[in-house]
């Protein structure tokens, strides 16, 4: 409205310095932002300079000492626990969101589960690692049950410690993480579809066949690159059950850096640390767009 | 005209609308019932529109008819064959939701060919038959879109062309235009309509909306606990309802106290013959449309005995709605705006009640209204 020449309206007073206001919805980001920027950048930023940076200055020597056979080996066996990890997780954990999105929305499968789901996704580090142990580790309760009825499941070694064992340790993490973030998708496929596909002359094969796989498809994958990233950034529970050997990245890189048989190399930490990073932020960019996918379809 | 090329095109211009019977059909569902015994006759090409309340049992009946429910008991027949224990997939019906059916990750085109591709037609006259009903529903520009790249009327509009493009024998609409705003509802029902007549076929409407049933279908049917009170052609239904809810669900109605003697109701002196005039004498509420009241300004006359004191006037257009306070009650009348306009809030005036049938009501409690 144009007040000039109006007496009677009264303009709102110009703010003193006339510049623009610091928005202050801000305000309330700021701790965390300053907590990610001194946890989570700077440590990264460190991370991808030191990889960089050799003990005369500048260097690609860290780079180039990836090329080890035994590095390979440790991001090698990194990747496979993490895609099976991902994958039992992804197709045991989306069955279960299945079964609970299928049900009835208030009872009480979907409150136990949704509540135990948000709990288990984050329980790992020792004492997970102490909870296998201690019923299916070498003295374990349930191990020793079994042995006394005949059925010995370390008859070939105690696969517990090795990479086998994190497949089943890391699944106990995953499977509850895959439902936290399958089930909204599974809430979004309305039952207009289904009935639309029976109309329209189609079975229950077509309609997963050409409307809710296709429609799930993006969610799915997404989900689980997600727990694939989770499984390879994991290091505590890994710690807890592994005590020799570079078996896998994580490890790696707490050995180089804590190491006091002479072993100790933070420029090639860094370095396996970069490839993390690297690895990390390829798997989460596909995630962020299939998500983006997802939500367009899913709302 | 473009429309009828399409339709042509397609053949549904040249396939006849069947005859479709829903007979005594029986729904409860954990101890309610949603259906008691509904029974309805659609002829060939007619548009019934099935019209009441939340709860009415209408949705129910039009999925026994989808198959996408089964009856208790009854039948369904359509054009002749008993198709009450078939699956929907089989039932040869075209479905239209009330929103949010188009599959979203499909384009306009790939979800009217969806039908086509469940009856493996070859993909070149998938897309053709596509192209044509999108034309048909007035989107053939739209054909690549997703649906949240459609506004919702277009997205519905999509979805008439989907269930058309399998030619089925019934087209069933489940409340299409409920999610829609007033305008684009009221284009949308009037191009229901078109198409509808321009491929004829049989098609059953469900709405809670009076004024869409009302000017959509050749017949309304008015539901009420699971039956259907009262079917016909919506003139029938407005203007001679059979029975009080259906007075009152339908249209505005002025409740007002009266005395039956005699086969007339005694509203304050002014007589109005009764359409059942068996009815036993004592107190009853009669039912009077807003558009048998008449108002003039001044005061009481023989013709006009009763007096009272405008209180709101609401402008619809044409008409006004008028609201009078006769001190007791309330009266509505329904007047011509350039008369209503004369009659500002305050104003006294009197009012007459045309001495149309009308009925009577003896139970207070009012229908639920949608």
């Amino acid at each position: 409205m144009i007040a000039a020449g109006n007496p009677d309206v009264k303009t709102a007073r110009r703010p003193r310095e006339g510049g623009r206001r610091f928005p202050l919805h801000w305000v309330g980001a700021l701790p965390f932002l300053i907590y990610v920027a001194l946890f989570l950048l700077l440590p990264t930023a460190i991370v991808v300079v030191g990889a960089f940076v050799g003990k005369a200055g500048p260097s690609l020597s860290n780079i180039t000492d990836l090329n080890q056979q035994f590095v390979l080996n440790a991001f090698v066996s990194s990747l496979l626990i993490s895609t099976a990890s991902a994958v039992v997780g992804a197709v045991t954990g989306a069955l279960l969101a299945y079964a609970v999105a299928t049900g009835n929305p208030r009872g009480v499968l979907r409150r136990v589960v949704s509540s135990a789901c948000g709990v288990l996704a984050q329980f790992g580090g020792v004492t997970l690692a102490f909870a296998f142990i201690a019923t299916i580790g070498s003295v374990g309760f349930i191990r020793l049950w079994l042995q006394e009825r005949g059925l010995d499941i370390y008859a070939n070694g105690v696969w517990l410690t090795e990479l086998p064992g994190l497949v089943l340790v890391y699944t106990y993490f995953q499977i509850p993480l895959m439902v936290l973030v399958f089930l909204p998708a599974l809430d979004g496929i309305r039952p207009q579809w289904r009935e639309a596909t029976e109309s329209l002359g189609g079975g229950t094969w077509h309609y997963w066949r050409y409307v809710a796989g296709p429609l799930l498809a993006p969610a799915f994958l997404g989900a689980t690159l997600l727990l694939f990233a989770n499984a390879f950034s994991a290091y505590a529970t890994a710690a807890a059950l592994i005590s020799q050997g570079n078996p896998i990245v994580p490890i790696a890189i707490s050995n180089f850096l804590t190491s006091e048989t002479g072993r100790n190399n933070p420029g090639l930490a860094q370095a396996l640390a970069l490839g993390m990073v690297v690895i990390v932020a390829i798997v989460m960019t596909l995630y962020a767009l299939l998500q983006r996918r997802t939500s367009r379809w899913l709302r | 005209m473009t429309t009828t090329v399409a339709a042509a095109a397609v053949g549904t211009a040249t396939r006849a609308g069947v005859e479709v019977r829903l007979e005594n059909l029986q729904r409860r569902y954990a101890g309610v019932t949603a259906l008691d015994g509904l029974s309805l006759t659609m002829a060939p090409g007619e548009l019934v529109a099935l019209l009441g309340p939340s709860g009415c049992g209408k949705t129910t009946a039009l999925r026994l008819v989808a198959g996408l429910e089964q009856a208790d008991s009854g039948r369904v027949v359509v054009g002749g064959e008993d198709v009450t224990g078939q699956p929907t997939n089989k039932r040869d019906v075209g479905m239209v939701f009330q929103a949010y059916s188009l599959f979203p990750h499909l384009t306009a085109w790939q979800n009217v060919a969806f039908g086509l591709q469940m009856r493996k037609v070859d993909a070149r006259q998938r897309r053709q038959r596509a192209g044509e009903m999108l034309e048909l529903v007035g989107l053939s520009g739209f054909a690549d879109r997703f649906a949240h790249q459609l506004s919702g009327g277009q997205q519905q509009r999509v979805a008439l062309a989907r269930a058309l493009a399998i030619q089925p024998k019934v087209l069933l609409l489940d409340e299409p235009l409920s999610a829609l705003d007033a305008k684009v509802r009221a284009r949308l029902r009037d191009e229901i309509r078109r198409v509808q007549l321009e491929v004829g076929i049989t098609t059953l409407f469900v709405s809670h909306d009076q004024e869409e049933a009302l000017a959509i279908a050749d017949r309304v049917g008015v539901m009420h606990s699971g039956r259907i009170e009262q079917l016909g052609p919506p003139t029938t239904i407005y203007s001679r309802p059979a029975t009080p809810f259906v007075a009152e669900f339908v249209g505005l109605t002025n409740r007002l106290p009266g005395v039956v003697r005699g086969g007339e109701v005694d509203v304050r002196g002014s007589r109005l013959p009764l359409v059942q005039p068996d009815t036993a004498d004592g107190p009853a509420i009669a039912l009077v449309r807003p558009e048998a009241v008449s108002v003039a300004s001044g005061g009481e006359t023989a013709a006009a005995p009763l007096v009272g004191t405008v209180i709101a006037t609401a402008f619809l257009g044409a008409t006004s709605r008028v609201t009078i306070d006769l001190g007791d009650i309330t009266v509505l009348a329904q007047l011509p705006t350039s008369e209503a306009t004369a009659l500002p809030a305050g104003t006294r005036v009197r009012i007459a009640i045309r001495a149309d049938p009308v009925l009577i009501s003896r139970d207070e409690a009012a229908p639920e209204r949608a």
